[in-house]
């Protein structure tokens, strides 16, 4: 049988082939390995321990603290390169969760039709209307913060925009003849979803995991910010933010480092996205790659 | 036409009662329950049971809904775990110096993306479109809080000192009489939702030029003016103002982390600091009145979708 899941593998290799050609895909991939190799790497070439007491608080940068001394003494290049691992590993995570189940309603939706179909979009509905960050702080302040809680929040809150997107791309492919070629033969329904259809929606999904990406940076690095990340003593690039800020006039460079790493991840994967909504076609592209 | 419009609000009016009912369920059924959360976690299960008995906790969750939402239409929201006071009182003026936020934002970002967005489709392909569209491209996906920093940085610290760094007022004082702090926020805010607005509007400007009834008006030999006012513009309207409205609904919360870096003393940080006091109801309230607001801002989109399609319109 020759259908679209006989050639699993090329289907995400020639789309990342194809972006790999404009400058802003490589730019992206470039930026977002650098940032990922800090993160991974930090914590093993910090010159401190990231938690530890190692000098007065708000030191100038030196020749001991290339990047001076955040609130409580502890060295900021060595919280720098310590406290990456958690946007990175959270955001990635929380977005593939979205995925998963966003792609999963977006597919049955799309493939029942029906009233199957309208109940789970006007579901879908639902969610969309409490915003990403309001709706992490509502069960957050019920439940407490723990970072697969967040993850999986997070995920959660991803999942109606991807239903959406989903079923937006998969409508025009149910009725197509392998479809119904596949239902001639009663290959089973799940089959059908993510061995049939699934496959020839890579490109546009690929283009919402990147937005997602961005959307999961920007939300749980924001939780941080505001305290309901990971907590003190550990390291952690919005937790940074969040503790120095109030002397960001006369020691700016405690806040900054973190901000800037934060923006770089979400610029690099930014461009990523970018790059694979531009090999799509036109009509494709309004369906997958804005917002 | 008025169909179209009744089905919608029939459907927002829907959205709304079940975002109330998952709110509610959320609130009462999870772990931290009201009781518990005024009682601190030290409390006897006793004392615990005879709160309960008195807030109505322990009749059935349908009723406790019904009491809830019939409360809400009362206006009354409960009372503050925290000061004791009814919320409204801790949320009202909270929402209003949201509001003000929201209205300021929206008068300068609405009319700067879409003047960005036309002069960017007009002049495709040139200077002003590659540049405009690579920056923002390139600002598209940094978080709000790092525009907040990178601007305080810049405008009231380190390199230029305009304009406070935080919104914190004298009591007594409100927004409008110290404008000076609405500034930055705003100016975060809209940085946020112009590489979106923008762009969605240059890219349904530049289909709608390239359409048909375009050129045969060029053909004719309609004036360019004329072209993009009377025939391009209004055609591409529609997404752009569905666009309009879901950057609304996303300022909403973008704001919430805005208003905490600014300490602006808007709804945002308001649940901000509920959520780390544990104050239930305030929680309740502010994110019904999140919701709300994005309801509304969708079924505006979608009316005025409804009134500015010919086809939608008989």
């Amino acid at each position: 049988m020759q259908t679209a899941s006989s050639l699993p593998m090329p289907v995400w290799f020639s789309t990342f082939a194809q972006a790999a050609r404009y400058n802003r895909t490589r730019i992206g991939i470039a930026i977002t390995l650098l940032v990922i190799l800090l993160a991974v790497i930090g914590p093993f070439v910090a010159p401190y321990e990231p938690s530890a007491f190692v000098g007065k608080p708000f030191l100038k940068p030196s020749a001991d603290f290339l990047l001076g001394t955040d609130f409580r003494g502890r060295d900021v290049l060595s919280r720098l390169l310590g406290g990456g691992i958690p946007v990175v590993w959270m955001s990635f995570a929380s977005a593939s969760v979205g995925m998963v189940l966003g792609v999963t309603v977006g597919l049955v939706a799309a493939y029942s039709r029906g009233w199957i179909d309208q109940v789970l979009m006007r579901i879908m509905d639902v969610f969309l209307s409490i915003p990403l960050i309001i709706f992490v702080l509502l069960f957050v302040s019920l439940i407490g913060t723990g970072e697969w809680l967040i993850v999986l929040l997070v995920g959660v809150a991803h999942m109606p925009q991807v239903a959406r997107v989903t079923r937006g791309v998969a409508a025009d492919i149910v009725s197509r003849e392998f479809v119904e070629f596949a239902e001639a033969l009663s290959v089973p329904r799940w089959k059908i979803l993510f061995g049939e259809i699934l496959p020839n929606i890579t490109t546009p999904l690929l283009v919402e995991f990147g937005i997602r990406i961005v959307w999961s940076i920007s939300g749980i690095a924001a939780l941080s910010v505001m305290g309901y990340g990971i907590q003190p003593p550990n390291a952690d690039w919005g937790l940074m933010i969040n503790e120095n800020r109030g002397r960001i006039a006369s020691r700016p460079l405690a806040v900054v480092s973190p901000a800037l790493c934060i923006a770089l991840f979400a610029f690099g994967i930014n461009m990523i996205a970018e790059g694979i909504a531009g090999t799509m076609s036109g009509a494709n592209r309004k369906a997958g790659g804005e917002q | 036409m008025w169909r179209h419009l009744l089905e919608r609000s029939i459907y927002g009016l829907l959205t709304l009662v079940l975002i109330s009912a998952l709110i509610f369920v959320a609130t009462n059924v999870l772990p931290g329950d009201a009781a518990r959360a005024i009682l601190g976690r030290s409390a006897t299960p006793e004392a615990v049971a005879a709160l309960q008995a008195q807030l109505g906790l322990d009749r059935p969750l349908v009723a406790q809904y019904a009491g809830w939402v019939a409360d809400i239409l009362h206006g009354n929201l409960g009372n503050s775990v925290v000061t004791k006071g009814p919320v409204w009182d801790l949320v009202g003026p909270r929402l209003t110096n949201s509001l003000v936020l929201l209205a300021s934002t929206s008068l300068i970002a609405l009319p700067l993306s879409f003047a960005v967005g036309i002069l960017m489709a007009v002049r495709q392909g040139k200077w002003f479109d590659n540049t405009a569209n690579g920056f923002l491209i390139g600002t598209a996906g940094i978080p709000e809080f790092v525009l907040a920093i990178v601007l305080i940085l810049l405008l009231s610290t380190q390199v230029l000192q305009l304009l406070p760094p935080t919104a914190v007022l004298r009591p007594g004082q409100t927004v409008l009489q110290n404008p000076q702090v609405l500034v930055l926020p705003v100016m975060t805010l809209t940085l946020a939702i112009m590489p979106y607005l923008s762009r969605l509007i240059r890219a349904s400007l530049i289909d709608a030029l390239a359409s048909e009834y375009v050129v045969t008006a060029r053909l004719k030999g309609l004036p360019p003016r004329v072209i993009l006012l009377r025939h391009a513009l209004r055609n591409s309207l529609v997404p752009s103002i569905q666009g309009a409205a879901l950057s609304l609904a996303y300022i909403l919360g973008g704001a919430v982390v805005v208003e905490y870096i600014f300490q602006y003393p808007g709804l945002g940080s308001a649940l901000q600091s509920a959520v780390s006091q544990r104050d239930l109801y305030v929680i309740q309230a502010i994110v019904l009145i999140f919701a709300f607001g994005y309801i509304v801002f969708n079924m505006i989109a979608d009316m005025l979708t409804i009134l500015m399609t010919p086809r939608l319109r008989s």
